[in-house]
């Protein structure tokens, strides 16, 4: 547990100090922000802009986060020595990967302090982006651990990133789209998002999300056997 | 002097490739022990085999009286290790980088500014770590080795591409660590860190300890030459028997102050190694 929240202590350090994952966490809730008050057109549904940003910062801040914190101590040797120092693999794991979810936590209660929610719909709103968020933290772990240096993990996270976030927004518009898009969990985060006022998660949702985060771990496994933390 | 690390038999492959193959040493308590060899010898190898990062296929390996396989945290915490790379978090600055493994090696923070003065870091203690020199870096890399008072340290190229004098000052704290009872298990490729800091070495070449003991014990092994090379004073350069038939000729050279230089053609670690395997250390 030591290790784990000395990880934490550094990494909250070291944020404040790199803008690249700085403004990953800030980014859509400011968005949101100014969005949400700014433009306002006739029929747009309601909390249009909440979903919409809960979405993409769902896909894009915790897995390029993650990746990136991952690829750039592996790069770096850092992550060696840790391992060196008797930091169990699991520990730094846990230690990036709380940090990284709690600071998107922090960001998703912004976004959703924009949205007109009931204290229902807030807490239905949180838990579906822990959800999201988790599912995230471990593509981006895949990704991390799967990189070599950090312009590997940036070339496999840009496309991935984009994927998962603008898929959602782009099946609003293209049927075809939307029927592939059905399978991924950011486009079910978004469903249910949309569908937060109703209270009700359908199986198929969460049948879907647990697959992706099944294949997600299989992905980090395959990755951790084959490169490992080196 | 009790042993603080060995190796017996150890062995590892990685998919087809044989990357240690029959190592033994033994480190004693207080001990500086180098271990030679180029690039891709196998020396990390071997430094994650006796940390317990890696198990071996077979034979045996031993840390602080403990099978390497079964490492401890208390183990770990006696262990101090410092990479040729580094392995500093560039943006924090050099107070954070030591806090940071401070809350690793339970180390209280009230250390770490009489380990930065130690180490000539006191003043460049809020300056992050990527604006620092190469030597400061490398300085704070083995204060981290050093925070938790190791028992051991495991220093990978600790002088890799540092200048002279930054250079003597690690020789100097290291020697400073040895008379505390540290023992040191230092890689290096370069010869004269080896012979001036080492107590026993091992040339490491494709897996393979080729030679192994003291630098003196080695280079005196290979000296097949055993001559004296005399430069003159008028530049002529003579080569002499290391015998007592150079005896009379080195008089007369001595009697009539001809020499300029005169010097015994012993072979360094470098040639060794080099009469050994064919290849250089580098």
């Amino acid at each position: 547990m030591g290790n784990i929240w000395a990880i934490f202590k550094k990494q909250c350090k070291d944020t404040f100090k790199n803008k690249t994952i700085l403004i990953q966490f800030v980014m859509f809730p400011v968005l949101t922000l100014i969005m949400n008050n700014v433009i306002t057109v006739d029929g747009m549904p309601d909390n249009f802009f909440v979903n919409l940003f809960a979405t993409m910062y769902i896909g894009m801040a915790p897995l390029t986060s993650m990746a990136a914190v991952i690829a750039e101590e592996k790069e770096k040797n850092t992550l060696r020595v840790l391992l060196m120092s008797n930091v169990k693999p699991y520990e730094y794991l846990l230690g990036v990967g709380s940090y990284i979810w709690l600071a998107c936590m922090f960001g998703a209660a912004i976004i959703c302090a924009a949205g007109s929610y009931s204290p229902q719909e807030g807490l239905a709103f949180m838990l579906i982006m822990v959800i999201g968020i988790l599912a995230s933290l471990l593509i981006g772990a895949a990704i991390g651990t799967w990189s070599k240096t950090q312009m590997m993990a940036t070339s496999i996270t840009a496309p991935v990133m984009m994927v998962f976030s603008f898929m959602p927004m782009l099946s609003m518009f293209n049927n075809t789209i939307a029927k592939v898009a059905k399978f991924i969990y950011s486009e079910q985060i978004s469903i249910m998002l949309n569908q937060i006022s109703a209270l009700q998660i359908e199986v198929s949702n969460i049948c879907i999300i647990a697959v992706n985060l099944l294949l997600f771990v299989t992905l980090f496994t395959i990755a951790y056997k084959r490169c490992g933390f080196e | 002097m009790s042993c603080a690390m060995m190796a017996k038999d150890l062995s590892i492959s990685f998919a087809e490739k044989q990357v240690l193959n029959d190592i033994n040493f033994e480190i004693k308590q207080g001990e500086i022990f180098g271990l030679l060899g180029p690039s891709g010898a196998g020396k990390t190898t071997l430094i994650k085999l006796l940390t317990g990062q890696l198990r071996q296929d077979s034979g045996y390996a031993e840390l602080l009286g403990k099978d390497t396989r079964d490492l401890s945290t208390l183990e770990h915490r006696q262990i101090g290790i410092m990479m040729d790379n580094f392995g500093l978090y560039d943006r924090l600055s050099a107070y954070d980088n030591l806090q940071f493994y401070a809350d690793i090696y339970h180390v209280p923070y009230d250390n770490i500014p009489d380990i930065l003065k130690s180490m000539g870091l006191y003043e460049a203690r809020g300056t992050a770590v990527s604006k620092l020199s190469k030597g400061m870096k490398n300085r704070l890399s083995l204060a981290r080795a050093l925070m938790n008072n190791a028992k051991i340290l495991f220093l990978d190229e600790p002088t890799s591409g540092l200048d002279p004098a930054t250079t003597r000052e690690i020789h100097t704290i290291l020697s400073e660590q040895k008379k505390k009872g540290t023992s040191i298990f230092l890689t290096t490729h370069n010869m004269f860190e080896a012979e001036s800091l080492c107590d026993n070495v091992a040339l490491l070449n494709e897996g393979l300890i080729i030679e192994y003991g003291t630098p003196t014990d080695i280079c005196r092994k290979y000296n097949h030459l055993n001559k004296f090379q005399l430069t003159l004073k008028g530049g002529e350069n003579i080569s002499l028997e290391n015998s007592r038939s150079s005896a009379s000729q080195m008089k007369e050279y001595l009697e009539k102050e001809l020499i300029e230089a005169i010097h015994s053609t012993e072979p360094t670690l470098e040639t060794v190694f080099l009469e050994l395997t064919g290849r250089g250390l580098d």
